[in-house]
């Protein structure tokens, strides 16, 4: 078959993936049957597919094609009165197939994945696999680990499902915001791991990001009344529309004020501004809709520089500082005090500090950063480096920067560090 | 319908103070009602201090009785629950209530079915 159509194929699947998986675990009550079954159709279409031309509904052929193969499978597995093959197939009897039903199965499917009782890590791995549609091998290769060990990792977790009756249902009203937050906990998880990698060579792994954007739009269509859905999809889509500027074409990291804010990607970010205006109109605040307004303001101040330029206003020479001193850093320091009687982490505190440099002065902003109690975590010294630095503490900025550099294992961090440290002299 | 045992994890050393016991006690004894009414009571009982427990184990094919408790710690299991329930968070939910009458952590674990011999 010629690789395009294969491509295709696999788009496909991993695109109905999600929709698939979630129908037939509610008919076969079983993960594992669902995932061969989705896997057996695969195969089917790979045969099929490139003779016959793609089917009117692939979702719909997918999930028929897998149910059928799972029935016949399962007939033959109970036959040699495998228990476990006559129980889904029981499971199946009285079950019907429907695509698309008013509650979409996608929803029950990742409050299963996200129950509490199942570890933070493991919860990644199973919404990656089952709602993502990606392989074992992907998995374990975005988050730097064996694949052996993450196979391991999703076995257990299943293990854990099927063993303890995990339910596959959509939490009862008064359960859904604690279970809601670990779903969103989740996405969140895995798009920061790609936008700033913790550790290896590349600062952002970008298939992690727009894994965790999918993601994050499956939700926002599944659950449209939940601010907070719609305000991580927004916070989501804000950040990355950074994310061209911030590195270079060598991979160096481009701190916020330094970046050419014509790299940002406008529609990301209109689409972005668009979704914190809605859900903050419904007046719910939560720590997503305001983080996602918090980079709402930053690309206001860019759209503002897009303005003038276009009113052909005269451009000064380093026009993404005039850009990064049109930011309206007052709102900002008003947004993280408001984050911080949600969220009361001292890393809040720490970022708030950030903004306070930009709008009273690194000496203020430095007073609340030596005040927090965050000594292992590397930007801390980085940020106090940076305002050290900026009050003209050179000698005290370079020990920061060290200490920074010591507690980053991300090669694009690190270089940056270095240089900023290199150009005090010294 | 799924078996689960809900075990209690209690600090070693004394006894809390008897006020505070009998409001546990009245606690409890409210909650084994629910579990009760709702059809999902198998067995539920506290245990003895893990001072009064002892330890038997087959040493080359000898039988060998010790002073327990078997396992060295700051706490051990208090008592238990076996409670029926058709889901894990449905055992979660007496569970949750368990830990607010106990004060004390819970852990839910399944039993295995039945096996076929």
């Amino acid at each position: 078959m010629d690789p395009e159509r294969a491509a295709e194929i696999e788009r496909i699947f991993r695109a109905e993936h999600g929709r698939a998986v979630a129908v037939l675990v509610r008919v076969f009550g079983d993960i594992d049957v669902a995932e061969e079954a989705v896997a057996d159709a695969f195969t089917a279409a790979v045969q099929r597919w490139p003779a016959d031309g793609l089917p009117p509904s692939p979702a719909g052929w997918i999930i028929t094609t897998a149910r059928n193969r799972a029935i016949d499978r399962l007939r033959r597995e109970a036959y040699r009165a495998d228990r476990h093959a006559q129980a889904a197939l029981l499971h199946a009897r009285d079950e019907e197939v429907e695509e698309g039903p008013v509650r979409d199965e996608r929803l029950r499917l990742i409050f299963t994945c996200c129950h509490p009782a199942l570890n933070r890590g493991a919860q990644v791995a199973l919404t990656l696999r089952l709602l993502g549609g990606l392989t074992t091998a992907e998995i374990a290769r975005a988050f730097l680990v064996p694949e052996p060990t993450m196979a391991q990792r999703l076995v257990r977790a299943k293990g854990k499902i099927r063993d303890a009756k995990i339910p596959y249902r959509v939490p009862a009203a008064a359960d859904l915001p604690e279970r809601l937050r670990s779903v969103l906990a989740v996405v969140y998880l895995v798009f920061n791991e790609g936008y700033a990698a913790s550790s290896g060579e590349a600062l952002v792994r970008a298939d992690l990001c727009a894994e965790a954007i999918r993601l994050g739009r499956q939700l926002a269509s599944l659950m449209p009344d939940e601010p907070e859905v719609l305000g991580l999809l927004a916070l989501m889509l804000l950040a990355s529309s950074r994310r061209a500027a911030r590195t270079t074409a060598g991979g160096e990291l481009v701190p916020l004020a330094e970046q050419d804010r014509d790299r940002w990607d406008r529609a990301l970010m209109a689409e972005g501004q668009t979704l914190v205006r809605a859900c903050l109109r419904r007046n719910e605040p939560g720590v997503y809709q305001i983080q996602a307004a918090i980079q709402a303001v930053h690309a206001d101040a860019s759209a503002q520089r897009t303005v003038d330029k276009e009113r052909g206003g005269a451009l000064p020479r380093r026009a993404e500082a005039a850009s990064a001193a049109a930011t309206d850093w007052r709102q900002i320091v008003q947004l993280y005090d408001q984050l911080l009687t949600y969220d009361p982490a001292p890393i809040v505190a720490l970022n708030r500090a950030v903004a306070v440099a930009e709008a009273d002065g690194p000496g203020t902003a430095l007073a609340l950063v030596d005040a927090l109690d965050l000594g292992t975590y590397y930007l801390f010294h980085a940020i106090r480096a940076d305002l050290l630095r900026r009050l003209g503490r050179d000698v005290e900025a370079r020990t920061a920067y060290l200490r920074a550099i010591e507690l980053t294992d991300n090669t694009a961090e690190r270089d940056f560090l270095r240089r900023r440290r290199q150009s005090l002299g010294g | 319908m799924t078996l689960y045992m809900l075990t209690i994890y209690q600090p070693d050393g004394g006894p809390p103070p008897p006020e505070f016991m009998e409001s546990v006690a009245r606690d409890l004894y409210a909650l084994n009602q629910d579990i009760k009414a709702a059809g999902a009571w198998v067995f539920s009982r506290g245990l003895h201090a893990p001072g009064t427990a002892t330890v038997v184990r087959v040493r080359d094919r000898e039988i060998v009785t010790t002073d327990g408790p078997y396992v060295e710690g700051k706490e051990h299991i208090g008592g238990f629950w076996i409670v029926e329930a058709p889901d894990l968070d449905a055992a979660l939910g007496w569970a949750r209530k368990a830990a607010r009458a106990t004060t004390l952590p819970i852990e839910v674990r399944p039993f295995q079915d039945v096996p076929e011999y």
